[in-house]
C-alpha cells in the first residue's frame, strides 16, 4: 500500500474537522474489509486513514421504542448476535449474516457496506426496504437522508466532503410487518449477488397496507422500486399480486452482462427472487400479525 | 515520510511491542516487523483466510487489519494454540485426518475452527463448513478438514467432562 497517515479520532467533531482537511485525499475507516483492498489495488487513494471506530455514536447499537439505531461502525457480528433484534428485524439479520464470511462478518460494518456504495451491496435493498435513514454529520452540521438516496453512483456516496455517515436508524416494527433479503449466488456463501431482493410489507388481515421492495445487482446502485411496492397497497394477500409486483420489479431492472450473468438472466432472476422475497416477508408478518 | 507508529499489544497472552508504518497491514506486523511467521499470506485480499487470526475477541483476516489497529488489543495467533510442548487436539486431529497437504491454509483453518469450538463444543458439519467459509484450501477437498475438526470437538468434550 501507498503511504498514508492514520488518525483514530475519539468525537464525530475530530473525525469530522480531519475527514475536511483541505487539499487531502481522506478516507474513513471502519472494518476495512473495502477499504484496505481498493487502497492495496490502487483503485481508491488516501494520504489519510481516519479510523471511526473509536468514536463513541459509531458504535452505538441499540434498540429502544424509538426503533433501531446502529452506529456505522458496528460489525455485522454484533448485530445479528443480539437476540432481541434478530426477533425485530429478521430481514437485516438475513443480509448481514451473509456478507462475506465469518472473519469479514467479525470486522465489516452495516454502514461500510452502505458507504462503499457499490451496486451488489447485500445490507442496502433489505434497508431501503425498511425504510431506513442515515445520520450524517458534517461541517455544515447534522442532516439525515433515506438510505434510497445515498447510493448516487457505482462506489459513490451522497457524502460531501468532510461528511461523515454516523449512524443508521429503522423505525419500530409494526405490527403485521415482515421483511426478508434474499441474494442469488451459483454457491452457498462467500459470493457476490448475481441479484439479490429486498422486501418489507405491512399485513392488515389478509391485505397489504405497505410495501417496499428494493434490489441488488441490477443497476448502478441499489435499486429502489417503488411501483413494485406501491402496486401491492390494498390488494389482497395473493399470489396474482406478489406476481403482479414483481413483474413491475423485473421490468425495472436495468442490469448489466459480466462475468456473474447475462443482463437477461438478470432480469429474470428479479422476478423470481422478488417474489420469494415477498413470499418469506408476508411469511414474517403473519407471525407478528 | 510519516513516522512510524509505536503499538504496544497483547500477543498470545504476552506483552509486546513494535514500530510500524500506518500502511502495514498486521500480517506484515506480524511476520516481517515480529518474526512470527506460522501466520500465512494466501491472498493479502481477506478472500481466503490464510491468516486468520483472533483480534479482540473475533476471528478476522489479519491482511486486512493495519498493524496500528493492533494498539491495546488482544490477538491470538497459531504459534498460541499449541500446549507447551502438546499439541491441540485440532492439531492433533488435522495430522491424523491428513486435513493438509501443502500446509499453507492450515494454520489459518486451525485458529477459525478454535474459535469456533470455544464457543460451540458441538457443532455440526453444516455449522463447521458455514464457519470455515471464509477459509479456502486447493488441496483437500474441505471432507478431511471437516472430518478433523469433528474429531477434535469430540476430544475436547472428553477432555472437558475428565
Amino acid at each position: 500500500m501507498k503511504w498514508f497517515d492514520y488518525e483514530c479520532p475519539r468525537t464525530v467533531e475530530a473525525a469530522v474537522g480531519l475527514l475536511s482537511a483541505p487539499g487531502r485525499k481522506v478516507r474513513a475507516l471502519a472494518g476495512g474489509t473495502d477499504l484496505l483492498v481498493q487502497l492495496r489495488a490502487g483503485r481508491r487513494e488516501a494520504d489519510l486513514v481516519v479510523d471511526i471506530k473509536e468514536i463513541g455514536e459509531l458504535n452505538e447499537l441499540r434498540l429502544d421504542s424509538s426503533g433501531l439505531t446502529i452506529g456505522a461502525a458496528v460489525p455485522c457480528y454484533r448485530i445479528y448476535n443480539d437476540p432481541a433484534i434478530c426477533r425485530a428485524y429478521p430481514g437485516l439479520i438475513d443480509a448481514v449474516s451473509l456478507i462475506g464470511g465469518t472473519q469479514i462478518q467479525g470486522r465489516a460494518s452495516l454502514g461500510g457496506n452502505l458507504a462503499n456504495a457499490a451496486p451488489s451491496a447485500d445490507a442496502v435493498p433489505i434497508l431501503i426496504a425498511l425504510g431506513a435513514q442515515c445520520l450524517i454529520a458534517g461541517p455544515g452540521g447534522p442532516r439525515s437522508l433515506p438510505v434510497e438516496d445515498f447510493c448516487v453512483a457505482p462506489g459513490r456516496n451522497a457524502l460531501a466532503p468532510g461528511e461523515l455517515l454516523v449512524s443508521i436508524h429503522l423505525a419500530p416494527p409494526l405490527p403485521g410487518s415482515g421483511a426478508a433479503y434474499l441474494r442469488f449466488i451459483p454457491r452457498n456463501e462467500m459470493d457476490i449477488a448475481v441479484v439479490g431482493a429486498g422486501a418489507s410489507v405491512v399485513l392488515k388481515g389478509n391485505v397489504f397496507a405497505a410495501a417496499r421492495i428494493a434490489l441488488a445487482s441490477v443497476a448502478p446502485v441499489p435499486l429502489f422500486v417503488a411501483d413494485a411496492g406501491d402496486s401491492l397497497i390494498g390488494k389482497p394477500v395473493d399470489e396474482a399480486s406478489i406476481n403482479a409486483a414483481a413483474e413491475i420489479a423485473r421490468a425495472a431492472a436495468k442490469p448489466i452482462t459480466d462475468m456473474r450473468g447475462t443482463a437477461e438472466y438478470r432480469r429474470h432472476l428479479c422476478g423470481v427472487m422478488t417474489r420469494r422475497a415477498i413470499a418469506r416477508a408476508i411469511a414474517r408478518g403473519k407471525e407478528t400479525n | 515520510m510519516p513516522a512510524q507508529t509505536h503499538v504496544t499489544a497483547t500477543i498470545n497472552g504476552e506483552p509486546v511491542q513494535f514500530l510500524c508504518e500506518p500502511r502495514q497491514s498486521l500480517l506484515e506486523c506480524l511476520r516481517d516487523i515480529l518474526g512470527m511467521t506460522g501466520t500465512k499470506e494466501g491472498c493479502n485480499d481477506g478472500n481466503c483466510g490464510s491468516c486468520t487470526i483472533v483480534f479482540d475477541g473475533r476471528i478476522v483476516t489479519s491482511c486486512l487489519v493495519l498493524g496500528v489497529e493492533a494498539r491495546g488489543k488482544e490477538i491470538s495467533t497459531i504459534e498460541g494454540i499449541a500446549r507447551g510442548n502438546r499439541l491441540h487436539p485440532l492439531q492433533q486431529a488435522f495430522l491424523e485426518n491428513a486435513a493438509l497437504q501443502c500446509g499453507i491454509c492450515t494454520p489459518g483453518f486451525i485458529v477459525a475452527a478454535k474459535a469456533l469450538l470455544d464457543q460451540e463444543p458441538e457443532p455440526d458439519e453444516e455449522r463447521i463448513r458455514f464457519w470455515l467459509a471464509n477459509n479456502l484450501c486447493r488441496c483437500t477437498g474441505y471432507d478431511k478438514i471437516v472430518r478433523a475438526v469433528e474429531q477434535a470437538a469430540a476430544v475436547c468434550k472428553q477432555e472437558a467432562a475428565r
